[in-house]
């Protein structure tokens, strides 16, 4: 069994940004481990633009991203494998991995920071009637399949659910000859960013149908259509609305899950609310000594913010190693309220040394509304939002100073103020 | 006469919701809803002369997979199409470097087509 | 001249072949579609039934309880996941003890060993997790569950290792009676053969009527299925039956030898033979249904739902054996429910009817042992990394949900009556059958496929037919301009 400081168990956006924070703060015995066959996860295969411009002040591309990350990777000199699949991690920190050159390779780790990314709900798990046919991926699925392996999974396209990855694959497939028909969306409102409705769909006249959803699968072999329908507010198909798309490919984009299997082994506690770990300001999880940060920990909007958090867990992780980290006590919880999902850290130090973001995505869509945060129901902060949506990430920093000012504090709430509540006036 | 439109800001994600008023010519007589100067800028772009960046895939000998590009700058959003068509007429070989020109001038214009990945 | 043709190639045909292949015979099977184990077989509830459910002195009845018995060893023999987990019929009012002590009698009557009623008390003991209003229970110390897959690839492995030879795209257009035998004709090769055995499945009243008077007609009942994440292995035990009432038949709620969880089947009696559809009513039925055993079925986390045929017959019983105006063909038809279980024993009897009849010999050199391929995920970390060091393909993991490698999806398609498809290949090696549903693994599967059989990637289909994969390449006619280059 071999020591290392710190292993980081994918070389994805998270791993990479971890990766390279805590060499630069010092560490010098780390060790990335990928799965794939090359640095980079997801991003790879996203080579469309719009990454980075909160961390660099320009828009790359997916793997430009990557490579800012892995060019100080190498020129560190930061160990990492790839083609490596950990397969086992215990609570001990005894990350188990295999690999073509290494076979069966143990580590023993100081800290480990869990960096797994997430993976996209199929089709199974929505239940949507009709054959079993081919033609039906998942965005992400299609999107490899065209940018990294050169494959065209199909002409004729629907695809369901407006999230970024579907409205990306529409003009992807738009540019590469394919007929969009349509993006169908089950909620009245998307839960893609602005910009890739608008460059993605309104550009290329590809209609987004909203409170819609695809009821009938048709083909017994290959997909050969696809049936249509108006819901309710109840999100229940109304008879009588249907309509049928001739199609061959139906792409889903309907909603990404953390990929936590080996957070479980660990015995790392999961939010039912993220599908992440619960993890406290410093991103430590349940199990002392591991971390989590990127779209294992909760699904994010931009890639930047995966980066900042990232950096943050390889910090925290670097401290936990020297034995440097604070003790995890006298903490207080973090409760999601009214319209707020998913906030996350889930607990939080009293004393805090610096200011902690807090992210969380809003329920629904909330114009002109307010986010507040409270302590144990006496606020401390308001912070007026010209809109809250679901499709992107809302981030509010919580002050070391509120929580030393209500020293009793056990509970910190966080919850949305509609316009009516005052929202507006703040 | 003036003719009203709106659009989202693509700057950032915030998306702003902009208010146009245009003349008959196209001229804007007034804008509204942008909070920074790159909304305001981007508005004025896109009801003017509007642009974009295009990724795109092209050969890469030796294999099925394509190699990823993207354009140097936004290009006239009319030549998106011609530009995706010229990106097709493309064969490069290996090994390639991030930055790289695939294919200069791209529909004569002053943009260049660049290579967004490292190819071994 | 052959022996023996076999026509169909589910669990039935598979069976009654590696049977066959204990003598001295040249057997070929016919499957119609593009694998074995494509009809029913592929798609039912994986109980290993103790046989309290036939009618006494039904063929049901007997294979059913014979095959129980002959479970264990097949499935020792040919290295076949099979739990013994027992089965419990619930009822949900005590107003039914009648019943299910009618249930207890005519499972007596048919031979099925041990079975008693439990009370409240000790069901709740055994299956904490029942519902509310779970009553009494026949407990069926004899049932299990089995992979019906797995099951099916190992009779067909076993015999085509010990000289059965198979067919697949070979669909039977015409079966007649010749000088000293039969013709077979398919679309693209005729052939001659002493003996038929008519496995067809659903389409076995088709091949019947071909050669015999005595017709029999079948008319396929659906079944719709949920399966949950294997998170909740454990929720149950037993394979949770629902006592029959005049409300149907129930909803069965039975872990898997996988460790997902099965809800199902409804039961739609509909005009298409392939018709395997899932539908809104016959999901929310099961839900509905399944719910009295399984309260608050955790909806967000369901894997996939799929929906099966049942080769339900006018006769209602398996037909077996030879008709009286067909000598040397014979029927393994009509073949549902309890057939996966009756499977090991209809084709004991067949072939050695059929061998009787034939003078066949016994096949000295007929081996009985086959080996599944070795799942990475079963092993221990020294299994691994010696699996490993013999062959490194097992450090690659294709399918990341059920932790699949490459090197047991390339013995998939290596094996004797290999998989040729990515559905061949999820059935044979569970790549593809988890949370994210082939998401991540299908690109590299299909690559796979390609290297292996040498096909272009348009080739490779899901399951066979016109269930292509992808359409061509994004960028087309890379070849030919590939060359022109400068």
């Amino acid at each position: 069994m071999k020591k290392v400081q710190i292993v980081i168990v994918g070389g994805g956006p998270a791993g990479l940004a971890a990766a390279v924070a805590a060499w630069e703060a010092g560490c010098r015995d780390l060790l990335i481990l990928e799965r794939e066959e090359a640095l980079g996860g997801i991003l790879k295969q996203c080579i469309h633009n719009g990454f980075g411009l909160h961390t660099f002040g320009e828009e790359l591309t997916g793997p430009e991203y990557a490579a800012r990350y892995i060019e100080k990777v190498e020129a560190y000199g930061i160990p990492y494998q790839c083609d490596t699949m950990v397969v086992n991690i215990s609570e001990q920190r005894v990350v188990t991995a295999v690999s073509r050159s290494e076979g069966v390779q143990e580590f023993e780790a100081g800290a480990v920071i869990l960096a797994m990314g997430c993976r996209e709900r199929p089709r199974g798990a929505l239940g949507i009637p009709g054959w079993r046919c081919s033609g039906i991926y998942t965005a992400g699925t299609a999107q490899k399949l065209v940018n990294r392996k050169g494959m065209m999974p199909g002409k004729r396209v629907v695809i369901l659910g407006s999230g970024d990855i579907g409205l990306i694959m529409a003009r992807r497939m738009t540019f590469l000859g394919a007929k969009v028909l349509g993006v169908v969306e089950l909620m009245p409102y998307s839960s893609g960013l602005k910009r890739n409705i608008v460059q993605c769909l309104n550009d290329y006249d590809i209609p987004l149908l909203l409170s819609h959803t695809v009821v009938d699968v048709a083909g017994k072999e290959r997909l050969t259509g696809v049936t249509v329908a108006q819901v309710d507010e109840a999100l229940r198909p109304i008879p009588g609305t249907e309509q049928i798309f001739d199609c061959d490919t139906l792409l889903l984009s309907v909603g990404l899950i953390p990929e936590n299997e080996l957070s479980s082994m660990a015995g790392v506690e999961l939010s039912a609310a993220t599908s992440g770990a619960l993890v406290d300001e410093q991103l430590e999880t349940s199990v002392p000594g591991i971390f989590s940060c990127g779209n294992v920990l909760h699904v994010h909007d931009l890639v930047d913010f995966v980066s900042e958090e990232a950096a943050k867990a390889g910090l925290a992780a670097l401290h936990y190693a020297e034995g440097k980290l604070p003790q995890p006590e006298n903490q207080m919880v973090v409760e999601s309220g009214f319209g707020a999902g998913g906030v996350v850290p889930q607990r939080m130090s009293k004393t805090l040394a610096e200011p902690v973001q807090l992210m969380f995505r809003s329920r629904g869509v909330y114009p002109n509304a307010a986010v507040a945060i409270e302590l144990d129901g006496a606020e401390v902060a308001r912070r007026k939002f010209r809109i809250l949506t679901p499709g992107e990430m809302v981030r509010m920093a919580f002050l070391p100073a509120w929580a030393a000012e209500h020293p009793e504090a056990q509970k910190v709430t966080v919850r949305v103020v509609l316009p009516q509540e005052g929202g507006e006036q703040v | 006469m003036s003719n009203k439109k709106e659009l989202t800001c693509i700057g950032c994600p915030m998306g702003c919701q902009i208010s146009a008023e245009l003349d008959e010519e196209g001229h804007i007589l007034s804008l509204a809803g942008f909070t920074c100067k790159v909304g305001e800028n981007y508005a004025k772009e896109e009801l003017t002369a509007p642009k974009r960046m295009v990724t795109a895939l092209v050969r890469l000998s030796g294999g099925r997979e394509p190699l990823s590009v993207k354009t140097s700058k936004p290009i006239d959003k009319k030549l998106v199409f011609d530009c995706l068509r010229a990106a097709a007429t493309v064969s490069v070989l290996r090994p390639v470097k991030i930055g790289e020109v695939i294919l200069p001038h791209v529909c004569d214009t002053d943009v260049d087509l660049i290579a967004t990945s490292e190819v071994l | 001249m052959l022996d023996v043709i076999i026509i169909g190639g589910g669990v039935i045909g598979c069976a009654i072949a590696r049977e066959l292949s204990r003598f001295k015979l040249q057997v070929l099977l016919l499957e119609k579609t593009d694998d074995i184990c494509n009809g029913q077989s592929k798609a039912n509830t994986a109980i290993i039934h103790g046989g309290y459910d036939a009618k006494p002195g039904t063929q049901k009845a007997r294979f059913n309880v014979a095959g129980n018995k002959m479970y264990e060893s097949v499935c020792a023999e040919l290295d076949v996941p099979r739990k013994w987990n027992t089965s419990l019929v619930v009822s949900f009012s005590f107003d039914d003890h009648d019943k299910l002590e009618e249930l207890l009698r005519q499972g007596a009557v048919n031979g099925v060993p041990d079975l008693r009623i439990i009370g409240q008390d000790e069901l709740r003991a055994r299956e904490p997790n029942v519902g509310r209003t779970a009553a009494e229970a026949l407990l069926v110390p004899t049932g299990g569950i089995v992979c019906p897959y797995e099951l099916t690839a190992a009779f067909a492995e076993n015999a085509a290792t010990n000289g059965v030879k198979f067919r697949r795209n070979a669909e039977v257009i015409s079966v007649a009676k010749t000088e000293g035998g039969w013709r077979v004709a398919c679309k693209d090769a005729v052939y001659r053969t002493r003996a038929v055995v008519n496995a067809a499945g659903l389409y076995s009243d088709r091949i019947n009527n071909m050669v015999s008077e005595d017709e029999f007609h079948i008319h396929p009942r659906r079944g719709e299925y949920y399966i949950v994440d294997k998170k909740y292995a454990d929720v149950f035990h037993a394979a949770m039956f629902q006592l029959p009432t005049k409300m149907g038949k129930g909803i069965l709620v039975s872990p898997t030898v996988d460790g997902t969880v099965l809800i199902g089947p409804t039961a739609e009696d509909i005009d298409d033979k392939a018709d395997t559809r899932t539908t809104a009513e016959g999901l929310e039925k099961a839900l509905r249904y399944g719910s009295l055993t399984w309260e608050n079925i955790p909806r967000k986390d369901f894997i996939t739902t799929f929906s099966g045929l049942r080769a339900h017959s006018d006769k209602d019983d398996f037909i077996l054996g030879e008709p009286a105006d067909a000598p040397l063909f014979f029927n393994a038809g009509g073949v549902e429910s309890p057939g996966l279980t009756s499977s090991p024993a209809i084709g004991q009897y067949l072939a050695e009817s059929i061998a009787d009849k034939l003078g066949a010999a016994r096949n000295e050199a007929f081996d009985p042992i086959r080996h599944s391929i070795p799942k990475f995920r079963e092993m221990t970390m020294e299994e691994r990394a010696r699996a490993i060091a013999h062959n490194p393909d097992y450090a690659k993991v294709v399918c990341r949900c059920e932790t699949v490698t490459e090197a047991e999806i390339r013995e998939a398609i290596r094996r004797p009556v290999g998989a040729r498809t990515v559905d061949g290949i999820k059935r044979r090696t569970r790549a593809g059958m988890g949370r994210c549903q082939a998401g991540f693994c299908t690109p590299r599967t299909i690559e796979l496929l390609c290297e292996e059989l040498e096909l272009d990637p348009t080739e490779i289909t899901k399951c066979g037919g016109d269930s292509y994969l992808v359409q061509g390449d994004v960028l087309p006619n890379a070849e030919e301009e590939g060359g022109e280059q400068e």
